[in-house]
This record gives C-alpha cells, sequence and structure tokens, in this order.
C-alpha cells in the first residue's frame, strides 16, 4: 500500500527524464500509473463491500505517535478510485493540450506529486499524516495553478489559493492538536471508539470551527469561495483535475471523515447546514453572470461543493446517500465539462462564451462528449447527475425547513441545466461566432477524455446498480460511522421529486435561451466585487504588506549601534524583570561576603576596574591599548588566584599576543575622536551603566544560589579512571568535549586564513595611500 | 571576592557595551575585547570561586576530592578566550582594510558598501 500511495512521488521525481527522452510519447507511460493505481485500488472493492476496514501501519516517528498509518474503508476507496481515473484521463489529456511545452516534464512531476499528496489525504488515518499531505495538496497545487509563471495572474492567483488554503491547514492541525488533547491519540479509527468523548469535551466548539475552517477554505465555502474561480487561471487539466474532481473535494471528504465522530451535535448542524446551502446560492448565482467557460464551471463548482457540505451537516442516511453520489457524479460530469471547456479554449482560442458558436460541425466527436456531460449536469434521466439530483431533492424535502431548501436546491438545478448549455451546448450549435482560429477537431487524446467521462456518466446511471452496492453503500457506511439499509436508486415513479426535477429543467432550459439578457440584467447589480470576501482578501493582503515595510524600516535601520542598543535593552528588560521576581537573598550575600577579601585581591579588582575606566576615556589609541591589556593582565591573575591556572597561562599568552598585534596593526591610525553627539553618549552611558548594574546583581543572584551540580563529581570520578588524565579541565577539553575543541581549533584556522588573506590583500586605498 | 568580581563584571559590561555602540570603528574593537573578558569573568565567578584548589589531582589520587575549583566553566573559558582572540584578530586586520579603502573610521559612513573613494 506504502509504495500505491508513494508511487506518485517516485514517477513524479522521473517524468521530466521520461519527457526528454521520449518525448510526447511519455505521456502515455505516465498515464500507465494512475491507471494502475485504479486498477490496485478496485481489486479492494470486494473486501470493502464486505464491511472490512483494511488497514496498514508503517512507522514514522513513533516517540511523537505519528505515524503512515493508512485506513481503507468505503470513504476513502470512492475518493481514491475517484483520483486515479480523473487522475489517468487528465494525464492522457494534457500531454495533448501541453503537446510541446517547454515545462511539460515539471508539469507532470507536480501533477503525479499531488495525486499522490491526495491519495495520502484520502488514506491517511493518522491526523499528523493527514495534515502533512493536506498541506501537500495546497502546495503542489500553488505550483500547478501558477505553472504559467511569467503571467502575473497566474502568479497572485496560485498566492491566493495558497494562502486561503494554507491558513485553513494551519486551523485544522490546531484542530488535530486539540483532538489529541482530549482523546489521546492522532488515529481517527481509534478516536470513532470514544466518539462521544470529543462531543462531550468544552473544547468541542473550538475543534469543530478550526475543523470547519480548513474544510471550508479548502471546498470554497463562503466567505472562501473567491479563490476557486480564480485559481481558473491555470491550465485546463490542472482545473479539471483539482478544481472539479479532487481537491476541492478535500474538505468534503473531512467533513464526511468526521462526521461519525464530530458531527451529529446542534453546533454541526446549525452551522454546517447554513454554510453549504449559502454556498451552494452563491455559486449558482455568481455562475450566471460569468461568461468565461472556464469561471462558470468554478461557480457552479463551487456550488456544488455547497450542496455536499449541506448534505453531509444533514447527517441522515438519505443525504449522505445522495452526498456520496452526487460526489461522484459531479466528479465525473464536471471533469468532462472542464476538458470540453479545455478543448474549445484550445482550438478556438477564446473562452468567452458570448463568442463561440458553430463547433459542432468542426468537432461532432467533441460535440458527444460535451452533450452527454451537460446532460449528466442537467440531471436528465438516465444519467447519472439524475438519480443525485433525486437524492438531492429526497434530502432536502425531509430537512427540517423543507420549503427554503428546496427552493434553493431547485434554483441550484435550473442553475446547473444552463450552466451545463452554456458551457457544453451553445458553443456548438449557435448561429454566429467570432473565433479567434478556425476550430479542428482536437486529436483523439483530448477528446477521449471527455467522451469516457460522458459515457460512464450515462453508462453508471442506466445501471446504478454497479456503483450502489460496490463504492456508494460502504462510502455512506464510513461517514455515518454505522450501517444502515438503504434503498436502491431506481425510477421511483411519478413524485413530487421528479415533478421538481422537471421544472428545475424546464426553467433551466428557459434561462438558458434568454442567457444573454439574464446575465447582462444580472451583472448590472453585482456589488460583489467592491464589498465582498475577495476584495477584503486584497486589503487585508495590502495592510499586510505595509506592516512589513514599516516594520523592516523601523528595526533594520542598518546602523550598528541602533541595533545593539534594541539588543541590550531587551536584554536588560528581561534580566531585570526576572530578578526582580526573584526573592533571592542577594542582600544577604552582599553584606555578609564583601569582607571576605584579601588586600591584593581587592588591589587587582580596583586595578581592573580603573583601567577600564582609563580605556573608555583614552583619547589616544596606545593608552587605551595598554588600559586594555591591563585588564587582561588582572584577569588572568583572578584566574591565577581562584584556582584556575590553565586560564591564567592561556589569558597571558593571548593578552600579550593581542596587545602585540593591536600595536603593530593599529598604530598608524589617527587619535580616537569622539565622534557621536554628547546627547546620544550620555544616553548610551546610562544605557551602558544600567546593563552593568543588572549584570552585577546577576553575578551576585548567581552566587547566591548556586548548589552543587551533578556534572562536576562525574568529571571528578571519571578523569583519571576514563581518560587518564590527572588535570581535569585538559581532559574535559582534549577528550570528554574533545569535538568542541575540534570546532574551536577549526575557528581558529578559519580566522588564521582569514588574518592572511587580508594581510595579502592589496585594497584600493583611500587617504593612507600605501600600506 | 564574589561582590567585588560583581562589581567589576558589571564594570566591565558597561564600558564594554558603551563602547561598541560608539561610531569609532576601533573604539568597538575595544569594546569587543572588553566584553569578551566581560563574559569569561561573569561564567567564572558564577561557577564559584575557590582558592588554592584547582581541579588538579595528586599524582597519590585517583579521583579529584575535597572543595576544588570547578572544571567546568574553566574549560568554558579556555574555549573562549582563544576563540575570542581568533575573533579579534581578524577583527583588527579587517578594520585595518576598511580604514585604508575607505579612509573612515566613522561607521556612520560605512553604511553603503560601495567604495567611495
Amino acid at each position: 500500500m506504502i509504495y500505491a500511495l508513494l508511487a506518485g512521488f517516485a514517477v513524479g521525481l522521473l517524468a521530466p527524464v521520461a519527457v526528454r527522452a521520449l518525448r510526447d510519447r511519455a505521456r502515455w507511460l505516465i498515464t500507465l500509473l494512475p491507471l494502475g493505481l485504479f486498477t490496485y485500488f478496485s481489486h479492494y472493492v470486494p473486501r470493502i463491500q464486505s464491511g472490512e476496514r483494511i488497514f496498514f501501519h508503517y512507522s514514522w516517528l513513533p516517540d511523537l505517535e505519528i505515524g503512515l498509518s493508512l485506513c481503507l474503508d468505503g470513504l476513502s476507496l470512492l475518493f481514491a478510485l475517484l483520483i486515479t481515473v480523473v487522475g489517468a484521463i487528465v494525464c492522457a489529456y494534457s500531454g495533448e493540450y501541453l503537446s510541446g511545452h517547454r515545462d511539460l516534464g515539471r508539469f507532470y512531476a507536480t501533477l503525479l506529486a499531488f495525486m499522490a499528496s491526495m491519495l495520502g489525504v484520502v488514506l491517511s488515518d493518522n491526523l499528523i499524516a493527514l495534515f502533512v499531505f493536506w498541506e501537500l495538496t495546497s502546495v503542489t497545487s500553488y505550483v500547478l495553478i501558477g505553472f504559467d509563471h511569467e503571467r502575473e495572474a497566474a502568479r497572485s492567483s496560485a498566492l491566493q489559493a495558497l494562502l486561503v488554503t494554507g491558513l485553513g491547514g494551519l486551523t485544522l492541525l490546531a484542530a488535530f492538536l486539540l483532538m489529541k488533547q482530549v482523546t489521546g491519540t492522532f488515529e481517527t479509527s481509534a478516536m470513532l471508539q470514544g466518539a462521544s468523548q470529543l462531543t462531550a469535551s468544552p473544547l468541542y466548539p473550538a475543534i469543530f470551527f478550526l475543523i470547519l475552517a480548513g474544510a471550508a477554505t479548502k471546498s470554497a465555502q463562503i466567505p472562501f469561495h473567491f479563490w476557486l474561480p480564480n485559481a481558473m487561471e491555470a491550465p485546463t487539466p490542472v482545473s479539471t483535475y483539482l478544481h472539479a474532481a479532487t481537491m476541492v473535494k478535500a474538505g468534503v471528504y473531512l467533513l464526511a471523515r468526521f462526521s461519525p465522530i464530530l458531527g451529529g451535535t446542534e453546533l454541526w448542524q446549525n452551522w454546517i447546514i447554513p454554510l453549504g446551502a449559502g454556498t451552494m446560492v452563491t455559486g449558482a448565482w455568481l455562475a450566471l453572470v460569468q461568461k468565461d467557460l472556464k469561471r462558470i464551471l468554478a461557480c457552479t463548482t463551487v456550488s456544488a461543493l455547497g450542496i455536499c457540505v449541506l448534505l453531509i451537516g444533514m447527517g441522515t442516511p438519505t443525504s449522505l446517500h445522495a452526498c456520496m453520489l452526487f460526489l461522484a457524479a459531479h466528479g465525473l460530469y464536471k471533469g468532462g465539462l472542464f476538458l470540453v471547456a479545455g478543448i474549445i479554449d484550445h482550438e478556438t482560442g477564446t473562452r468567452d462564451a458570448e463568442d463561440l458558436g458553430r463547433l459542432g460541425r468542426a468537432m461532432p466527436l467533441t460535440c458527444a462528449a460535451a452533450f452527454l456531460t451537460a446532460l449528466s449536469s442537467a440531471g436528465v434521466y438516465p444519467f447519472l447527475g439524475f438519480i443525485g439530483k433525486e437524492l438531492l431533492y429526497e434530502s432536502t424535502l425531509n430537512a427540517s425547513l423543507p420549503f427554503l431548501f428546496t427552493s434553493s436546491a431547485v434554483f441550484t438545478g435550473m442553475v446547473f441545466v444552463t450552466m451545463g448549455g452554456i458551457v457544453a451546448v451553445r458553443p456548438f450549435f449557435r448561429g454566429d461566432a467570432q473565433l479567434p482560429k478556425i476550430p479542428h477537431e482536437p486529436p483523439p487524446g483530448m477528446w477521449l477524455g471527455p467522451l469516457v467521462f460522458g459515457s460512464l456518466g450515462l453508462l453508471l446511471g442506466l445501471f446504478p446498480g454497479i456503483l450502489h452496492s460496490s463504492l456508494i453503500v460502504p462510502a455512506v457506511h464510513a461517514s455515518l460511522g454505522q450501517s444502515v439499509a438503504l434503498e436502491h436508486p431506481a425510477w421511483h415513479g411519478w413524485d413530487l421529486k421528479l415533478l421538481l426535477s422537471i421544472g428545475s429543467l424546464l426553467a433551466g432550459g428557459a434561462v438558458f435561451w434568454k442567457w444573454s439578457i439574464v446575465r447582462k440584467f444580472l451583472a448590472g447589480w453585482s456589488i460583489f466585487r467592491q464589498v465582498g470576501p475577495a476584495a477584503l482578501y486584497d486589503s487585508s493582503l495590502t495592510l499586510l504588506e505595509v506592516i512589513a515595510r514599516r516594520q523592516t524600516r523601523f528595526f533594520q535601520s542598518g546602523r550598528l549601534n541602533i541595533y545593539l542598543l534594541t539588543v541590550v535593552l531587551t536584554a536588560v528588560a528581561f534580566l531585570s524583570w526576572a530578578l526582580s521576581r526573584d526573592e533571592l537573598s542577594v542582600s544577604d550575600l552582599l553584606l555578609h561576603r564583601w569582607r571576605d577579601v584579601r588586600l591584593y585581591e581587592a588591589i587587582i579588582a580596583v586595578v581592573l576596574l580603573t583601567s577600564t575606566v582609563i580605556a573608555v576615556k583614552a583619547d589616544s589609541l596606545l593608552v587605551a591599548i595598554v588600559a586594555l591589556g591591563v585588564v587582561g593582565y588582572s584577569v588572568a591573575l583572578v584566574f591565577l588566584l581562584f584556582s584556575a591556572p590553565d586560564l591564567a597561562m592561556t589569558q597571558f599568552a593571548i593578552e600579550t599576543l593581542s596587545v602585540i598585534l593591536l600595536m603593530l596593526v593599529l598604530f598608524r591610525l589617527p587619535r580616537l575622536k569622539n565622534l557621536s553627539r554628547r546627547r546620544n553618549r550620555l544616553r548610551d552611558g546610562i544605557i551602558a551603566l544600567s546593563a552593568g548594574a543588572v549584570t552585577a546583581l546577576l553575578v551576585l543572584a548567581v552566587n547566591a544560589s548556586r548548589g552543587g551540580g551533578k556534572i562536576v563529581t562525574f568529571y571528578a570520578e571519571n578523569s583519571l579512571v576514563l581518560a587518564k588524565g590527572r588535570n581535569v579541565v585538559n581532559v574535559i577539553l582534549v577528550d570528554f568535549r574533545g569535538f568542541d575543541t575540534l570546532g574551536e581549533i577549526t575557528v581558529l584556522t578559519v580566522a588564521a586564513i582569514g588574518v592572511y588573506s587580508l594581510v595579502k590583500l592589496r585594497v584600493p586605498s583611500g587617504e593612507e595611500g600605501d600600506r | 571576592m564574589e561582590v567585588e568580581l560583581a562589581v567589576a563584571v558589571g564594570g566591565l559590561y558597561a564600558a564594554g557595551i558603551y563602547l561598541v555602540m560608539r561610531r569609532s570603528i576601533i573604539k568597538l574593537i575595544i569594546g569587543l575585547s572588553l566584553l569578551g573578558h566581560a563574559a569569561n569573568l561573569l561564567i567564572f565567578t558564577m561557577g564559584g570561586l575557590v582558592r588554592g584548589q584547582p581541579p588538579v589531582m595528586h599524582p597519590w589520587e585517583t579521583r579529584l576530592v575535597g572543595g576544588f575549583a570547578d572544571p567546568i566553566p574553566e574549560a568554558l573559558i579556555l574555549t573562549a578566550i582563544v576563540i575570542g582572540f581568533g575573533v579579534q584578530a581578524f577583527a583588527i586586520v579587517l578594520i585595518k582594510h576598511t580604514y585604508q579603502a575607505t579612509g573612515t573610521e566613522d561607521l556612520k559612513d560605512l553604511q553603503s558598501s560601495d567604495l567611495t573613494s
């Protein structure tokens, strides 16, 4: 299983090589992967059908309880099959669509990586693994939407999609961590055992809203729906795969997956049902005013996602049944419609529905495929879309507010009829056309895809039993958390649902007839452009940039003393805060220990401080260097007096060297001047003195509270035994902490090389002339 | 002696910080050097002061006994002294060159990375 999951990444890595070597033929080779995966997943159908759930566990980070644990049940199988079958068609199609494109290899690599991530999302049982794959789909979709990266619009839409869905990913991670806190596990299957634990927890509302935010951003629910129409900047195969069939459904998958764990509460229904219904109507409404084929499809996809969310929110067996069936039906017909739109765009050079027409004779096969998908989209008997729509109406009729939900569902159904017609019928039969190019039938790789989608919609609609028992019923069981008997979808005879279905067909047909007029009428009072969430996104992005610029200008002044000032002030603030909280007897120490001093020690301290002051105040460089040397020797004496002979020796040697070095290198430099203004010097002086005072207090506080350490005992005991040395400091340096010393030697070597090369370097000289 | 050394550490820190905030690049070097001493003494004093008991065994002992000085801060400081010297040497040569190339010791005039001479 893990090979099936990760194959996409591996083959993706090889794809650019394959494309370079085999050119256009590479696509058939690459198509074999999703096709093979489809076959692989289909062989699990009988086992899943019998109610089994198949687990695979691969260790990943066992210490953090993060495993690559996979679970195959009805829900994930339905999605896995959808992902692989659409993946296969899209792989074959994009070989033609992007034929000869210089980045085709990169395209395939990302597409396959996306497929693998998407499979990971639907197969992961471990929440952290799910999160990782979830973010991977966001990242790969960013690359895919921005595939045509030389266009500004493509880049900004890609960024928009990444920011919106990435934000949702983060809320998801927060939700998962909270869920772990409540249940003590990251495994979804284990959470299912104690399902009531989560809904009863006081953290439940937080978890719910975080999950909802994750699902709503990914599945383009209001108010996050705006990214999906904008993502149509992507190449059409990408829109087909990501924005119709798979990625945008990840949010729906998530809600369905967590429905048995988190669902069934009032909160769940009160929020998800209005969210789904609102998205459904908004998407349909927005679709009516578009005239770009792909944007029309994107808006109807938003609407369809709203339907799925609405149905999951209702949570009854019928509504979940409707949701799963609609998912499959929508994946097939919307995928087909997108591919048709891609063909039209590819062959005519335009996607403007107002300009298109008369394509029927030029491309009959595409026309047939388009027709099949449009009929399924419209929900005409006996297509799969018909069953989906019937079940949708049945669910809304049984809902709490039947009139409201049914009328909005019928309105949406009507828009689906119209828009299917606009995309897949009108361009082929309309009387006049203004086309930039003369259209031809595309190569088989392109029309085959939509034809397969369309025929599948018809076939599965004619024989609904195939899908029903093998996939839909297990999927409903998985999202319900228990098994129930589901009515076999079939011809129900004349009832209210059928009348509604016919009504929406007729109304949709009427709107289709007068579409241009309706669109212009509606576009006239569309105010969402100025005040909608997309505008909010834009302004928050601008605000972010402004804040970032100001902040950078504030902190990055480019002047060393300002940086140091910030660092020192921060350190002083934190240290004094910590010291003020400390109730240590610093005063005791001050009172009793200051007398424990010998005369020569006191003299050393006085010399040290005096020469420090001289080093600061000196205006002759020579005096400053000598004073610095005196400070260094005083420090060495302190080391000597307080049992650190090694330190004293080193300090004496180094101090001598550095005084010589300073003299040699710097003695030609001019006298030290006071460059700063008096006010600044005073300010720095006060800050420096307060920093000094705080460090002095710190030393005292540490001395007042010091306890015995265990490490010292280790070195004291083992220095001779383990390392055969009597000088413990030496033993630590060359043996116990030998690698540190190696690092130190390396640093010294680097410094020496640096010094040597600088000395050898001839720089263009300024005032000083020769060197 | 802890109290006196604490005052010395504070004085060294104050002087070092004051000097590194100056605009003169040479004062910066001196300040860095003082800060190095300050940090070493800070660690040393924090490790505890012991007179005349270095962490070295007598030939007849197999382990350290009695109130010996803590060897760990000493090992740390030994490394710090040597590294500090490396840094100082490099900085001195670098500054000398900067001064020769630009003709100024004022950090305020060195904000641009382009040579103006």
